[in-house]
């Protein structure tokens, strides 16, 4: 599992969630999610528990920060850790 | 915090408040994180006799100036590492005189200036008429409003809470809700008048399912209020089923309503609660009630009979009462019901009909029908103001944010449902220029218009 698979898959379930009908061009691995208004609370947790599933990871409270989630890179990057972690 | 420690934090506030100058009538501004420190500035506001106005430290700054300019804030009461922000806020209203930083989780005041020691008389109380709160809400034309609250309405509230719910001193409330969203009213004054405990649950940890469960179990939590939206939010995601949350005696819920699947796979959990909804915009606080009966729900859960301190009316358009389980919009008067919107005259004038009682009721907006029982069923609105996780948004406040872009001629929000039933709003725009706006773009503009 590379972390280039990671941040394709964020992105493809962010792009089809919640920006249907969105050029995925404009939706970059830096784009600020929830500062830039693309993620509200709810739409953090579904992504998050999405991600939990389909990784076998679990996120910690305290991992769910804005800071640890407000680009794709810095999410994959999260999931990544959680995942070599396990290993 | 005991009360003891409440009672003494309130007591040193109050007198720094006199001594400022705050005195009855005024309002006061909390820029605060919910904290021990916020409730306290709170009811120090409160025994100062002035009304307190609680901003949403989430919401755009430009919003916050309009909110702290329309209400005349005598002083601004924040936490000490939103002081920037605050900085800029106060550069937009001029009106604001000086301003007392609290550290977030500790009650720390900064020095009052030489002169004014000793000066702070204790106020007198305040009178049931004088302003306790103002609550913004959405308003349609692109600018808040404020809902002004008075003693009389609150405490009619409160002892009503009193007289359904029974509370213990033993009893543990959840402070779900933030200040500024009127849920709060029954988390911050009910737990007090029966010297019960309340476990604050701050803007992060009450957005995380996972790590509200464990807050009920540790806390022992018996009386939860808060949005079917988080209830939701817990049912799907909060792994109830690894937590003893045996402690709930009362689960209420407000603000919108609760799809009945979600209800009953939360009452499969949850068993052993009593179940209430509570009905009422801002403007009334709750005014109607649905104690849940056991067993399996009807297809739609009722906002149930009008509460004891008021009256309710359902008129059809002509103005005139409608036939028993017609639809009509429902009119409330009494007790909860506010003073009025702040220094919006012409709204007021709108907002409240004469009863054929010689009432002041207020319209709510909402079509409601009578089950034929004396519970009410809520149908829908009668204007474009829809509820999204509870909170209220008047579509022309989003197109009126939309409005401010560059780029848009015209925009025009319209609000739908989705696959799930949860409300969504779609938002359309006439387009000037050579490519079509990003829905990035779009959403990121409107984070620094609206709340989120």
């Amino acid at each position: 599992m590379s972390i280039d698979d990671i941040r394709a898959t964020i992105k493809s379930y962010v792009l089809e969630e919640f920006l249907p009908g969105e050029n995925p061009d404009t939706l970059a691995y830096g784009t600020s999610l929830i500062n830039g208004g693309v993620l509200d609370s709810i739409a953090t947790v579904k992504l998050t528990a999405h991600l939990e599933e389909r990784y076998g990871v679990d996120l910690e409270a305290n991992e769910m920060s804005v800071d640890n989630l407000d680009s794709i890179d810095s999410i994959a990057a999260l999931v990544q850790k959680k995942i070599d972690a396990k290993a | 915090m005991t009360y003891a420690e409440l009672a003494a934090n309130v007591d040193r506030l109050r007198d720094v408040l006199v001594a400022l100058g705050v005195r009855p009538g005024d309002r006061v501004g909390l820029y605060m994180r919910k904290s021990r420190a916020s409730v306290a500035a709170l009811f120090g506001v409160l025994a100062a006799g002035a009304a307190y106005v609680p901003l949403d430290v989430g919401a755009p700054l430009p919003r916050l100036a309009y909110i702290a300019r329309d209400c005349g804030l005598r002083l601004l009461l924040c936490d000490e590492d939103l002081a920037e922000g605050l900085r800029a806020l106060i550069g937009g209203a001029a009106a604001l005189g000086e301003s007392i930083r609290l550290r977030h989780g500790g009650l720390r005041l900064l020095p009052v200036p030489t002169g004014l020691e000793g000066a702070g008389a204790r106020p007198d109380l305040p009178e049931g008429e004088d302003l306790a709160y103002i609550l913004y809400t959405s308003g349609s034309t692109g600018n808040p409003k404020g809902v002004m609250h008075t003693h009389h309405s609150a405490l009619a509230f409160v002892d009503w809470c009193s007289e359904v719910f029974e509370p213990r001193p033993d009893d543990v409330f959840s402070s779900h809700a933030p200040f500024h969203f009127d849920l709060s009213i029954l988390d911050l004054f009910v737990p007090l008048k029966h010297g019960a405990r309340l476990v604050l649950i701050g803007e992060e940890i009450g957005k995380q399912p996972r790590a509200l469960a464990p807050v009920i179990a540790d806390e022992g939590i018996t009386v939860w209020y808060s949005t079917p939206s988080i209830l939701t939010l817990l049912l799907f995601y909060g792994r109830l089923e690894s937590e003893d949350c045996t402690s709930l005696r009362l689960v209420l819920f407000a603000g919108e309503v609760f799809p009945l699947k979600n209800l009953q796979a939360l009452r499969a959990i949850w068993p052993r609660p009593r179940y209430c909804n509570l009905y009422g915009p801002t403007e009334t606080n709750v005014c109607t009630w649905f104690d849940l009966p056991e067993g399996e729900l009807e297809a739609e859960v009722p906002i149930g009979e009008v509460c004891s301190p008021d009256r309710a009316l359902i008129v059809g358009q002509d103005g005139g009462p409608v036939a028993t389980g017609e639809e009509g919009e429902l009119l409330i008067a009494g007790g909860t019901v506010m003073k009025g919107y702040w220094n919006l005259p012409e709204r007021n004038a709108a907002a409240f009909l004469v009863g054929p009682d010689g009432g002041s009721y207020y319209r709510t907006g909402d079509l409601v029908r009578d089950r034929g029982d004396g519970q009410l069923v809520f149908v829908g609105r009668r204007d474009r103001m829809i509820k999204r996780r509870g909170y209220r948004v008047e579509l022309g406040e989003i197109e009126a944010a939309l409005g401010r872009h560059e780029n848009v001629v015209e925009a025009a929000a319209v609000a739908g449902r989705d696959a799930d039933d949860n409300v969504v709003v779609r938002a359309f725009v006439v387009w000037r220029g050579d490519s079509p706006p990003s829905l990035i773009e779009m959403k990121s503009f409107l984070t620094g218009q609206l709340p989120s």
